[in-house]
């Protein structure tokens, strides 16, 4: 496989800031929207009610249209497993996003679309959060390989897990080709289980 | 050294460590229904692969169909697209449908375990987050997103990192009126969503090795609410009892054969855990959520707390929470107004939760007020329950007794919230809209307090309807 197009080693746009924590994929999509049997139209719902509720929502501002690096807080995209938030995000134009903890189901999802998500401490993210809100227009770059993020004259740290960060930075996130590498060490580990092979 | 039941099965199950360090990982059972699968099967036509291992995929209908009138077409054109395509999918790739023919038809979480089809010591995964209730039966349950289904499909496989293991541990004996809902939420409380974020949880503890097998899917299916990915109880007797002669169990001697391999996998005693974490089962009432995540809940004799209890970067989620529910800090949660009650779900749609359910709805009425759907969690719990003339009670207690679905637990079928109505639900979720109505409010309890609230228009103690 040609890895190089898929290769997630640094990023670089505009930034937008969504304080909070505990941002479930219900609030990112709502469960309505997913009565869909494509993707295609899901960034079109992104936040829809959370931004009809609240016209302030940095989703609804025209400052941070054209954004591509989401700063968020604790427990982001927890809940659901539906992969529609981080689709809706993506196709909204999201390509990495910066948090303090992510749900994990969340987590895995946004790895298997190239979206890395990097943990950084509260208080840069709080930083992060008022540097871009106070200049939206000047570039974030988010340096997976490094695990940093630079914006201005500073530099965060910002850590994705060894695993992930290996698939993003190698580009082999799109995992189905490198599991049927293993070929038949599938069936042969699936022939070993009891339940598989009979009692 | 003693193993832990995750140490065995991730073992088991690996096929080999991922250049990047993942795990390859082998899923013994993969379970699809109609919302997260058409495009992971538009992904396999498009690059041409295969379902790997055919007869270990089983699929069901559930999010998106109506519990009233079920003739097709749905009157939802978008649900009976999904149908249409989850039904046409399944022929395509001669994959096992349990559709409403088959008599088995239900949410998936319910009728896995109910056809014996989800077994101790094997990977389990689905396309919805509820996945870890499995892990009940003694599996690594968990959810997975629709490319990941593409990937179960294609290789059977999952790219995965063994996350930490934590046990949490429910002693001591439960008061009357106290539930496994409430013994999942106290523990949520305790440990917060995000706590479990990194960890599987092993539940343990004379409180768990006592619970039934429908009690320990109930606290297993919220393990993903308190962050972790999937959580399992040891596999035991209990365990053994349930799964014997169902459907898709081994049977004759292959039983007593599987019986000791089940065994076998357990946590060894003194196996080490990353962390432990201890509740005390007697200490517990039952509990209502207040707020907008499922960590945010008080026992029923307290009051709703201030955002200054909290710490201050979770301090916005608490004023947004009390603002949305319409709630003041200080105010007892008893008495809180309801609108609708709604029993069912992966959480609580079984025999034994409706039993709970009909047993206080004999006790009254339903307010006139209130709207109240009970919902079984699955064909054949709705036809357990109407053998014992559960239905009967129900009706005659004024609730409505629908067909088998995921219903109002996050609002795919007309089954919804209307404007900023309250609802006492035995769901899994508070978030603000998810069971319908964007400006909706839900308050979480278990089976029993809901039709405490059913009968009573407002937030009720169910221990003293049951006195």
């Amino acid at each position: 496989m040609n890895t190089t197009d898929y290769k997630r080693r640094q990023m670089t746009g505009r930034g937008i800031p969504l304080p909070g924590n505990d941002i479930d994929t219900d609030r990112i999509i709502p469960a309505r929207f997913l009565k869909e049997v494509t993707f295609q139209t899901m960034g079109e719902h992104v936040f829809e009610d959370a931004k009809k509720q609240n016209p302030e929502h940095p989703f609804n501002s025209p400052v941070y249209k054209g954004a591509s690096v989401l700063v968020v807080g604790q427990n982001f995209g927890c809940g659901s497993s539906r992969e529609h938030a981080p689709q809706a995000l993506m196709r909204w134009g999201i390509a990495a996003i910066v948090g303090g903890s992510f749900g994990e189901i969340f987590f895995g999802n946004c790895v298997m679309l190239g979206i890395p998500c990097l943990v950084a401490s509260q208080a840069d993210l709080e930083l992060l959060q008022r540097e871009i809100s106070r200049s939206p227009q000047s570039p974030v770059a988010v340096d997976v390989e490094k695990q940093e993020v630079r914006f201005g004259d500073r530099t965060i740290k910002a850590t994705v897990p060894d695993g992930p960060r290996n698939q993003l930075v190698g580009g082999t996130w799109d995992s189905t080709a490198v599991l049927l590498e293993a070929g038949t060490a599938i069936e042969t580990t699936a022939r070993k289980l009891p339940y598989v092979a009979g009692f | 050294m003693a193993r832990t039941l995750l140490d065995k099965v991730w073992e088991a199950h690996t096929v080999r460590t991922l250049p990047s360090g993942q795990t390859q990982l082998l899923i013994g059972l993969h379970l699809i229904h109609e919302v997260t699968t058409p495009q992971a099967f538009q992904m396999l036509k498009d690059g041409k692969l295969k379902v790997r291992m055919p007869e270990r995929t089983f699929g069901t209908l559930d999010h998106i169909i109506p519990t009233t009138d079920q003739t097709r077409p749905y009157a939802d054109p978008l649900a009976e697209e999904m149908a249409v395509h989850m039904i046409r999918n399944m022929t395509e790739f001669n994959l096992p449908l349990f559709d409403m023919s088959t008599g088995k038809q239900g949410i998936v979480h319910v009728i896995g375990p109910e056809l014996g089809l989800s077994q101790p010591g094997m990977t389990i995964a689905c396309g919805d987050s509820h996945t870890s209730t499995h892990g009940a039966v003694g599996a690594i349950a968990f959810g997975i997103g629709t490319t990941q289904v593409r990937d179960v499909l294609a290789t059977q496989c999952l790219s995965m990192a063994k996350p930490k293991l934590r046990q949490v541990r429910v002693e001591g004996a439960l008061s009357k009126g106290v539930y496994a809902k409430d013994v999942i939420l106290a523990i949520i409380n305790n440990l917060g969503v995000k706590g479990g974020v990194g960890y599987a949880y092993e539940y343990a503890g004379s409180v768990i090795d006592r619970m039934t097998m429908e009690e320990r899917l109930t606290i297993c299916n919220m393990s993903i609410e308190g962050g972790a990915r999937f959580g399992y109880v040891n596999p035991d007797a209990t365990t053994i009892e349930y799964l014997r002669g169902r459907q898709y169990a081994p049977a004759g001697a292959a039983f007593d054969k599987a019986a000791a391999w089940w065994k076998s996998i357990a946590t060894e005693s003194g196996a080490a855990f990353d962390d432990v974490a201890r509740l005390d089962g007697a200490a517990i009432e039952p509990v209502v959520t207040w707020g907008i995540n499922p960590g945010m809940s008080v026992g029923v004799s307290q009051r709703i707390p201030a955002p200054e209890s909290a710490p201050e970067p979770d301090r916005p989620t608490f004023r947004e929470a009390l603002a949305h529910m319409g709630f003041q800090a200080g105010q007892p949660i008893k008495g809180a107004k309801i609108d609708v009650a709604f029993v069912g779900s992966c959480t609580n749609g079984r025999l034994s939760d409706l039993r709970i359910a009909a047993e206080v709805a004999k006790k009254g009425k339903v307010a006139k007020s209130v709207r109240a759907l009970i919902v079984p969690g699955s064909q054949q719990v709705a036809k357990a329950a109407e053998a014992e003339g559960l239905h009967e009670i129900f009706h005659a207690a004024g609730f409505q007794w629908r067909k088998a679905g995921c219903s109002m637990c996050l609002g795919m079928n007309p089954d919804q919230l209307v404007g900023r109505e309250m609802s006492a639900s035995s769901s899994n979720r508070n978030f603000i809209g998810r069971q319908g109505s964007p400006t909706g409010r839900t308050l979480l309890m278990s089976p029993a307090m809901v039709a405490a609230a059913a009968i009573t228009g407002a937030v009720a103690d169910v221990r003293e309807i049951l006195r």
